[in-house]
């Protein structure tokens, strides 16, 4: 990643801006991070405009709506030994993903620190976290479909934008998550079988971004779609 | 911090664990928020602990706080202007709000000019 024809060498200290300025405005290198890392970051970017616009669209209809918002701390509570506890399953699946994240961590660790057995388990581990992240969104939705009658176009509870804003939304990022799964389990085979040995260690590195990313996604989902 | 690209984003075990943590500690806040009456207060903290958990997991285990300004800001600058999508379509909902109450509802207290209508 060395250029002969900077003065400075990339990765040298320098004082934050001058450093912004350096990599910029020469006909160089911009980003000294390998290709796929940056573009991860470039494809995150996009995906960012597209749950933002999402929760966007979500507020909209939710403000400009005169009928009451079905209240998701009862929508969404569950029973248990006939004691109905709020938010329940969500506060689960928030746990579940927050686990998955610290194991991705972990496995981007053990990769630069070229140990492909425990990196490749971590990843193997991640992906089975987030598998039971989308079996429980299955659950969810079966209940909220088949017993609470939750349509996109209606519901028994209040504003009938609910449905429609509540699938799409969770509909995405549960499209995320399975993606990740199979990404992650791809990878994870690759990583055993030894075939980054020669090339380094990044690419699970840029699955994590993916993965931390999806994680990230539900931070917010969490806190605007149920929560608010 | 200097070479790190030299070798990869490599950095000692515990920050991991002890950001692990506090993630787990923000998440059973952010939970617990669902047991307080909503108001300003309760929104308050719901965001408080929201950025907190999102700043965490970009900076850390995204590992930002490690990059060069030139690839933090190419990703981080953009989002912002989303801020003024989120602003108009704010007050878009509003406004589409109050046609409705005035346009297509019974009017709440007798103006005379709902009667129009």
């Amino acid at each position: 990643m060395a250029h002969s024809e900077t003065t400075t060498a990339p990765g040298s200290i320098e004082p934050g801006w001058q450093t912004f300025v350096h990599d910029w405005s020469a006909d160089k290198q911009t980003f000294h991070v390998p290709w796929g890392k940056a573009m991860m970051w470039i494809f995150l970017l996009s995906d960012t405009f597209i749950f933002t616009c999402f929760l966007t669209g979500y507020m909209n209809v939710r403000l400009s709506t005169p009928v009451p918002w079905p209240n998701p701390s009862e929508v969404f509570a569950l029973e248990v030994f006939g004691v109905s506890v709020p938010l329940l399953l969500i506060g689960i699946m928030t746990f579940d993903l927050i686990t998955s994240s610290g194991t991705m961590a972990l496995a981007v660790n053990y990769g630069y620190r070229r140990d492909r057995g425990r990196a490749a388990a971590l990843m193997f581990i991640t992906a089975a976290i987030g598998a039971i992240f989308v079996g429980m969104q299955a659950f969810e939705w079966s209940k909220l479909i088949i017993e609470e009658g939750i349509r996109p176009w209606g519901n028994p509870m209040g504003a009938s934008q609910f449905g429609a804003a509540f699938f799409m939304i969770t509909g995405f990022h549960g499209l995320h998550v399975s993606a990740g799964v199979v990404y992650l389990t791809i990878v994870g085979m690759k990583v055993l079988r030894g075939d980054y040995e020669k090339k380094g260690y990044e690419i699970v590195e840029i699955v994590g971004l993916y993965w931390h990313f999806v994680d990230l996604v539900w931070v917010f989902i969490f806190a605007f779609f149920y929560l608010w | 911090m200097a070479d790190a690209h030299a070798t990869g984003q490599q950095h000692p075990l515990k920050i991991y664990f002890v950001v692990w943590g506090l993630l787990f500690l923000l998440s059973a806040f952010s939970y617990a928020t669902d047991f307080l009456e909503h108001g300003y207060f309760r929104w308050a903290l719901i965001l408080t602990f929201m950025i907190l958990k999102a700043g965490f997991i970009v900076a850390i285990f995204m590992h930002m706080r490690w990059e060069r300004l030139a690839l933090i800001w190419a990703i981080l600058g953009p989002p912002v202007v989303l801020l003024v999508l989120i602003g108009l379509m704010a007050v878009e909902g509003d406004y589409t709000e109050f046609t409705r109450l005035d346009f297509f509802s019974e009017p709440i207290a007798p103006t005379g000019h709902a009667e129009a209508h």
